[in-house]
């Protein structure tokens, strides 16, 4: 850590640690976690969190911390990952700040209480949906976008009127320690809270009882997250990784293809949940596809990689090992395949003459190694793809429309792009998330402060007309049902049920 | 291999034909059902009398004709609930398709309860069913002749392989959770919740839970109290007080005390007559060991109204307890039965700071003429659902979601949601391969140029109307222009290199 830590009431609660390599970094213990939580749950209590005008408030307040500490983020994520500023700024701060003003721009519409469709019996009533605050939330993000998948949550659950506990990953220990430090400066100290814990400690906390957990991050992990919220009956969002599938078919513009791959996998290293993971390519164009890709990525990281500031690391030992050994015993190096141990350095790499059963199709390839498998036609990619369990996201590269639609409507996967990768998990109109093995929930821009809020049912009703309301108390005589029933076909014209009740 | 196993086997093995997906089969299939309720209604009375002594009045007005309702609203809107969802398109997405597409999940899990076993058992089925999903349904045990029953009925109508039924009792669902679902949509208590969440945890397996809780009754010292005793013995006796929304205990001010209990006290007459163990409109607890439960709730508190039993017909009487204290029995789990406490508060901010103490419960009731003093309760308490001046009727708005917070449950249902909680909202963009020109800038080698353009285009803009968006369209064109511009003279420049 370069810059000495700002004095803080919050460091009394920290103890120093180090990690298996020696660096200092902030370790938050369980027990403080429990006074923290206290707090947030009392300030929530207190009804702190309830108006608009705090909500937009603290709401720009997150754009002000990015804005004025731009550079710091920069700095953080370049030693974390050695994320060129370009990605850092794009991805990570501006992907924020949009969701940020999404929300403000539509706050007051969303905490708006929504008027429903009436029946004929509630035709005098008032029948509502108030969104609600939940409480305390506990958001839990993964290392490859340290800032964004903490951040971006944190708006939503901001906008929902809830207090937060804030968890970056452990591994990108400079980016939690700057989180940990701005925080404070900018949000609600009370209702906002950064704590640094380990992945043994995940049980632990999510036992301490919060009123929603959302986890982005690995499979392993998000199990034993799923089993500590089922004991409290805590609901949770998990964000889950996959292998994400990209068929490029032979009719496509290779081209372009190429570089919009190249680009979705190779951008930070090649460490992103929604990149595409592995190709189905067709046999005919597989040549042109892995000889385009090779100008791709000449042309953006030059001759040597490793030079160019536009090239990330790896962000620790564990995962360099991890992926190298997956491309050591996986099919035949195309292009790439340099590593160097000190640097964490993995050149962008092309896998060729893969199969299904070699180690880099079996797990998850967080790296910037892109196998390719070849496949003779649509459905023989489609059912490649159904095999395996539902990925994040789907991709398709073809100008047949036919094609696209197919792969879409046959397969099943948390979002789906054509003919670009990534972009549908950056918009703030799309609910981003997993199914089946990928997760479960989702956000962004509306959908995260529905994630964050209860949608409280209100029927008001007035005690007139009891003349009506009459007919279904005992004693049930036949005729009363028959009147009922008669009713209830009238109304089933318009909608629902139980006319006269 | 189990039973269970094959069932969910088979169920798996019939969604992935995919013949649950097309609209027609969906629809023929809740057609079908819709049958089952029209034609074989006397057997579904019969059983019903035989395990909570429904009359047959009152299985229909309590459990089919909601049914029949929710059926015919998913065959008529099903076309909508299914279509792909347009939504708002930004300054990058605005010559592409971006929209959500609703999917089914695939294998939904069923748990039923045994208070209004048609009723929360068929209801998500017409959820799954109308999603395109395949459902394995397993009703309550505790209602033997029912679920014995549905399992009779169900196949002669649906498709049984998509939609099998599986009775049997707690060795059978947990063999049944062994296995993986993609849904687990369960309807019970609290403390089985907390197990079907765990056990659907290890598949990471998104569950839907409707639980239960105390829900409150507040009554407002100016309001029409007998109108309100009357809705409230309604809603609190039917089913013999075993529904989850049944208001579970009554919260006024001491000198309304009397009031309401010589009102409940006349609405239980004319209801029940004076003698409710011979009125065929009164119903029974389930079975013995709720009979004992509830009886032992009622050893320290003073019965005002009722209180007598028979345990060999598992009879309770439509019983009242007057000045009950938080720490009484009866006060500590949630009743599901026929007694209602009345606890005596200072007014509507104690009777506030009281609810808050327990737990969220599954729906709240506050009967009042001042919209202020409701709306004091729906700001300042949380809920499932909340209902001002009656009980329980907010369950059949189709167009209100239903469902618990906190200890009451998570997720809901009901017309549209029961669609959207049972599919998978999936984002779709479709892009084409044109305007590569846009999508240089943000390629690298990175410049602080290609910055300046992706904070340009990226950053969230107001919206600006169908006006603003032509004229940025045309702004954006001549960009395009100008950036092809750029990135095609570089291009050939490193083409000359290269020779």
């Amino acid at each position: 850590m370069s810059s000495p830590p700002s004095p803080s009431p919050n460091r009394w609660f920290k103890a120093l640690r180090r990690t298996r390599l020696g660096e200092p970094c902030l370790k938050t213990y369980p027990l403080e976690c429990v006074e923290l939580l206290k707090r947030a749950r009392a300030a929530f209590q207190a009804g702190r969190t309830a108006k608009e005008g705090f909500r937009l408030a603290q709401l720009e307040a997150v754009v002000r911390m990015l804005v004025e500490h731009e550079c710091d983020f920069v700095d953080a994520l370049g030693r974390d990952l050695h994320k060129p500023r370009f990605e850092t700024v794009v991805s990570e701060l501006i992907l924020v700040k949009n969701e940020a003003l999404h929300a403000i721009n539509n706050l007051k519409k969303w905490m708006q209480p929504q008027h429903v469709e009436r029946n004929l019996s509630t035709t005098l009533d008032e029948c509502l949906v108030v969104n609600e605050p939940l409480g305390v939330v506990l958001i839990m993000g993964t290392w490859c976008s340290p800032v964004q998948l903490c951040l971006v949550p944190l708006v939503g659950a901001i906008a929902a009127g809830n207090c937060a506990m804030i968890n970056p990953p452990e591994y990108t220990s400079h980016t939690a320690e700057l989180l940990h430090r701005l925080i404070p400066s900018y949000l609600d100290n009370e209702c906002f809270h950064v704590i640094v814990t380990g992945t043994n400690d995940l049980a632990q906390i999510v036992g301490l009882k919060f009123e929603h957990v959302f986890f982005i991050g690995n499979r392993e992990e998000a199990g034993r997250v799923a089993q500590a919220a089922a004991l409290t009956l805590t609901p949770v969002t998990l964000v889950l990784g996959g292998k994400n599938p990209c068929y490029v078919d032979q009719q496509c513009d290779i081209t372009t293809t190429a570089q919009r791959i190249a680009w979705a996998r190779f951008h930070n290293a090649g460490q992103s949940a929604v990149a595409p993971d592995y190709i189905l390519c067709h046999v005919d164009v597989k040549e042109r596809l892995v000889q385009a890709l090779k100008c791709c990525l000449m042309q953006f990281y030059g001759s040597d990689p490793r030079e160019s500031r536009s090239f990330g690391r790896m962000v620790n030992l564990e995962t360099f090992n991890r992926t190298r050994d997956l491309l050591w015993r996986s099919g035949k190096v195309a292009v790439g395949g340099q590593v160097i141990e000190a640097e964490k350095y993995i050149a962008p790499t092309i896998l060729t003459e893969v199969v299904e059963s070699d180690p880099i199709m079996q797990h998850e390839v967080f790296g910037p190694v892109l196998p390719i498998l070849t496949v003779k036609n649509v459905d023989e990619a489609v059912a490649f793809i159904n095999k395996q369990e539902k990925p994040l996201c789907v991709y398709a590269y073809s100008s047949n429309s036919k094609v696209i639609s197919r792969l879409m409507s046959e397969t099943s996967s948390g979002s789906f792009c054509s003919n670009d990768s990534i972009l549908q998990s950056l918009m703030v109109v799309l609910p981003f998330g997993g199914v089946g093995a990928s997760g479960m929930g989702s956000y962004h821009g509306r959908y995260s402060f529905d994630t964050f809020s209860h949608r409280k049912s209100c029927l008001l009703r007035g005690t007139r007309f009891e003349c009506v309301t009459y007919l279904r108390y005992p004693p049930y005589e036949d005729r009363n049902l028959s009147l009922m029933t008669w009713a209830s076909t009238l109304s089933q014209k318009s909608q629902g049920w139980c006319q006269i009740l | 291999m189990s039973q269970e196993q094959k069932a969910v086997a088979r169920a798996r093995k019939a969604f992935l034909t995919g013949r649950s997906k097309p609209l027609e089969h969906r629809i023929r299939q809740l057609k079908n059902l819709q049958r089952l309720f029209v034609e074989r209604q006397t057997e579904i009375s019969d059983a019903m009398k035989k395990d909570l002594n429904k009359s047959e009045v009152g299985t229909q007005l309590f459990e089919t004709l909601g049914l029949e309702g929710e059926i015919n609203l998913a065959i008529k809107k099903l076309k909508e609930w299914a279509a792909p969802r347009p939504v708002e398109k930004n300054l990058l997405t605005l010559s592409d398709t971006v929209y959500i597409q609703p999917e089914p999940l695939g294998v939904v899990l069923i748990i039923g309860a045994w208070n209004y076993p048609w009723a929360v058992t068929i209801q998500p089925l017409i959820g799954a069913m109308a999603a395109g999903n395949a459902a394995v349904v397993k009703p309550s045990e505790v209602c033997a002749h029912t679920s014995k029953v549905m399992e009779y009925l169900l196949p002669i109508y649906i498709d049984k392989e998509l939609y099998p039924v599986v009775t049997g009792g707690v060795p059978e669902t947990q063999e049944l959770l062994r296995q993986r679902f993609d849904h687990i949509f369960y309807t019970g208590n609290s403390m089985v919740g907390r197990l079907i969440m765990e056990a659907a945890a290890k598949h990471l397996t998104p569950v839907t839970l409707e639980l239960g809780g105390k829900s409150p009754c507040y009554i407002d010292k100016n309001c029409d109290i007998s109108i309100a005793c009357r809705r409230i013995t309604w809603g609190k006796y039917t089913n013999c007080g075993q529904t989850c929304i049944a208001p579970d205990y009554i919260l006024c001010e001491p000198s309304i005390q009397d009031r309401v209990i010589e009102e409940v006290k006349k609405s239980i007459e004319d209801f029940y007559t004076d003698n409710p163990k011979t009125c065929t409109d009164y119903g029974r607890i389930i079975n013995q060991r709720h009979f004992k439960r509830i009886m032992a709730m009622t050893e320290d508190s003073t019965v005002a109204v009722g209180g007598d039993s028979d345990e060999s017909d598992c009879y309770i009487a439509p019983t009242v307890l007057r000045d009950v204290k938080p720490e009484a029995k009866v006060m500590q789990e949630e009743i599901f039965g026929p007694l209602l406490p009345v606890l005596p508060v200072g007014g509507l901010d104690e009777a506030i700071k009281f609810i808050n103490q327990g737990e969220k419960p599954l729906a709240l009731y506050i009967f009042s003429p001042d919209k202020k003093v409701i709306k004091r309760m729906i700001d300042e308490t949380s809920s499932g659902g909340v209902l001002a001046n009656d009980c329980l009727v907010h369950y059949s708005v189709s167009t209100l979601p239903f469902g618990g917070v906190g200890n009451s449950g998570m997720g809901s249902y009901h017309g549209k949601f029961s669609f959207d909680q049972l599919s998978h909202l999936r984002g779709c963009l479709i892009k084409e391969l044109k305007m590569e020109g846009v999508n240089s800038m943000r390629y690298p080698p990175h410049t602080p140029k290609k910055l300046g353009w992706a904070r340009f285009f990226i950053l969230k803009n107001p919206d600006l109307g169908w006006m603003g968006r032509m004229a940025l369209l045309a702004i954006l064109a001549v960009v395009a222009a100008v950036v092809l511009q750029v990135s095609y003279g570089g291009r050939e420049e490193r083409d000359i290199n290269e020779y």
